[in-house]
């Protein structure tokens, strides 16, 4: 599940000063902020500039470079579809036909009812094993159009099961 | 203790907490082990070790017996009670039952010295990591001056891991006779490459492995201070990689006055964001610093000017975690395995459409057939293997012609191929290359960082130029220009992303030049 916090400078604050005694803090900054807030917000920018001496662009230059980086909320969950090479060579484009068919959303986008962020990503390590699916932080293997939604249903019961 | 429990000792059953092994259920199935154990009463000890690499036998369950390991697999949740029914785990009497693990061909006939441990031991126990004869090398370089490690290192014959072949000592000199007042030991475990999978798996299974070979650098260059760039993709790598350091550190292989010696070496582990570019050294060194991932030019060489200026070792997972037994059992030994100019052994990484996908740890000179064959057992999907990549994203696709050739860094690079990080990817016959040569240049204009022209618009003029190939509009003219634009991207880009995406494209249009012999009309019936 992504935590999807609202912004509060305040803890934005804070969580900048937890990191900022690190060499090069901008890349772990912006994973925790994102880890809280689900995305890096607009207003972290000129935050972060501020507290850590450099420019806007520097700092919106970063964020827009590294793919991982949103700037929106997520939905509920993250679905990302590997449509690298050894995925490719068993059918993942079939698959995520299936994904974007089945959950009417188009890579990139959040199912209307706010559930699924479906994204591609290119490779996820499991290549022996393809093609793969990570859905949150839990990665699956020989995932085909049955398994995907079994993994989703089940990923939806065990929200509602909490 | 009853009388009950000292008949039945307790028994030691080993599941993988590897990703990959995740990926198909091994949480479930080790879950569903537990269970049946209480239930029957069974005194059974649950070790989650790494993966032995054979990734089609996952989640692959081993028992510890006075014989050795026998091994159990693919075991499926809903397998652990018939599983108990036919005797596990004192009995093996199970249609899953494969006999004892080390006698299974495709693990009996590697040679394994970097993977020696990986899915035998506890990863994330410092104790079982001794007890194999881990920090064996780091004692033994604890025991030399900088110089006499880095003659070890050279000695060896050892080259880069990641890909280029730079031999590792060589670098590592460079680094040793720079002044100044702080250096870095940097690896680069962002494996991005599709296809590659055993940077991942070592950090995973083995994680002190990749501790000693960075701290044995660090002495060996006088740096005392290393970070591990881990790709964000590898939230299991990272998890285990953090957890084994915060574990050394506490038992004193890490930190300040390493075993009352007077060497220091600190480690961190830093998360890339998504970037393929990062894999690239300099590119990764800018990301270290908290900027945006654009490569650098060279020189200066990282090895004189690297992390914040300053002299940096960056070697991949695979060169650090292949030192300790350099030092271990000397140069020599490492040496004696290999071909040419190639020593050592390399992990290689069979992937896609394979029967038998996983690690073969083997010693260069191993053929592409063998590799494909022997070990992989052909395709998955049955039907006949049309062309493999080899190396990655910015490797070559080579037909059946050229599987007799041995992996060797120099006979690859002869056919215009690269052994790159060992990652061989398998495509069957209903494979279309001239779409897999449009994917060579979506992904480079997807990932291309944007500092050299030919490989930021290059790329993207490459996916239009395919796709009127695709669609069958004037052909052998946009072959001709994308010949010409494989050129310039192949001469005026800084870094190998736009340098040898053209060798993945042009490979494709060399040995299947029908997939590109497009008209309208095939077009149009697709």
């Amino acid at each position: 599940m992504n935590a999807r916090a609202p912004w509060r400078e305040e803890r934005a604050c804070a969580i900048v000063a937890e990191h900022r005694h690190l060499r090069g803090s901008l890349l772990p900054i912006l994973h925790a902020l994102q880890e809280e807030f689900g995305c890096i917000d607009q207003a972290a920018v000129p935050l972060l500039a501020r507290e850590l001496n450099l420019s806007r662009a520097d700092v919106h230059g970063v964020v827009s470079f590294y793919h991982e980086f949103r700037r929106t909320r997520p939905g509920r969950h993250t679905v990302k579809v590997c449509r690298a090479e050894a995925c490719q060579s068993m059918g993942c484009d079939d698959l995520v036909s299936h994904i974007e068919r089945s959950l009417s959303v188009s890579l990139g986008g959040t199912t209307a009812d706010d559930a699924f962020t479906v994204e591609s990503v290119f490779c996820l390590g499991n290549c022996a094993l393809s093609p793969a699916v990570m859905v949150d932080e839990r990665l699956y293997g020989r995932v085909d159009a049955r398994r995907i939604d079994a993994i989703l249903g089940a990923t939806l019961a065990a929200e509602t099961a909490r | 203790m009853t009388a009950f429990e000292a008949s039945n000792p307790e028994i030691t059953v080993y599941v993988p907490r590897d990703a990959a092994a995740l990926s198909v259920g091994a949480d479930e199935v080790a879950d569903a082990i537990r269970a049946e154990a209480l239930k029957r009463g069974l005194p059974v000890r649950l070790v989650r070790n790494g993966s032995r690499g054979m990734l089609w036998l996952e989640p692959l369950v081993e028992v510890a017996t006075a014989s050795g390991r026998i091994a159990y697999g693919p075991v499926a949740p809903e397998d652990v009670s018939t599983l108990f029914e036919t005797g596990f785990p004192t009995s093996c009497d199970h249609p899953l039952c494969l006999g004892p693990t080390e006698e299974i061909p495709y693990l009996r006939n590697q040679e394994r010295l970097t993977f020696a441990r990986c899915g035998v031991i506890d990863p994330l126990s410092v104790a079982d990591y001794r007890s194999h004869s881990g920090f064996r090398g780091l004692e033994r370089a604890l025991s030399l001056t900088p110089a006499e490690i880095v003659a070890e290192v050279l000695e060896s014959g050892l080259r880069g891991r990641g890909g280029a072949g730079f031999p590792t000592g060589i670098k590592w000199r460079t680094v040793l006779d720079a002044r100044a007042d702080q250096k870095f030991i940097c690896c680069n475990a962002d494996e991005g490459d599709s296809g590659t999978f055993a940077d991942r798996m070592i950090m995973e299974g083995d994680p002190f492995l990749l501790v000693e070979g960075m701290t044995i650098a660090g002495i060996a260059v006088g740096a005392t201070e290393g970070y591990v760039y881990i790709r964000s993709e590898y939230p299991h790598a990272i998890a285990t990689m953090r957890e084994a350091i915060r574990l050394a550190r506490a038992e004193g292989w890490l930190g300040e006055r390493i075993h009352g010696t007077e060497h220091t070496f600190h480690l961190d582990v830093r998360v890339g964001a998504g970037a393929y570019i990062c894999g690239e050294e300099t590119s990764m060194l800018e990301s270290l610093e908290g900027k945006r991932g654009m490569v650098r030019a060279k020189p200066p060489l990282p090895a004189l000017e690297g992390l914040f200026g300053k002299p940096t070792v960056v070697n991949n997972v695979l060169s650090l975690t292949s030192v300790p037994v350099i030092l271990e059992k000397g140069a020599a030994h490492y040496r004696d395995f290999g071909v040419g100019r190639s020593r050592g052994t390399l992990a290689f990484q069979l992937a896609g459409n394979i029967r038998r996908g996983g690690i073969v740890e083997k010693a260069f000179g191993v053929t592409l057939h063998e590799l494909l064959y022997e070990f992989g057992g052909g395709t998955a999907s049955g039907r006949p293997i049309r062309a493999v990549q080899a190396g990655g994203p910015l490797g070559a696709y080579l037909p059946e012609s050229q599987f007799h050739l041995p992996k060797d860094y120099e006979a690859f690079a002869a056919v215009e191929a690269m052994v790159g990080h060992g990652g061989i990817v398998v495509f069957d016959d209903s494979v279309d290359m001239a779409r897999q040569a449009r994917f060579a240049m979506e992904f480079c204009a997807a990932e291309s960082c944007g500092k050299c022209t030919p490989c930021r618009i290059g790329a993207v003029r490459g996916v239009e130029v395919m796709d009127r190939i695709i669609a069958g509009d004037s052909v052998a003219k946009n072959i001709a220009l994308l010949q010409d634009l494989c050129e310039v991207m192949t001469d005026g880009s800084l870094c190998a992303m736009g340098g040898m995406t053209p060798i993945p494209v042009r490979s494709a249009l060399k040995h299947f030049p029908e997939d590109f012999a497009r008209t309208p009309d095939r077009a149009a019936a697709e």
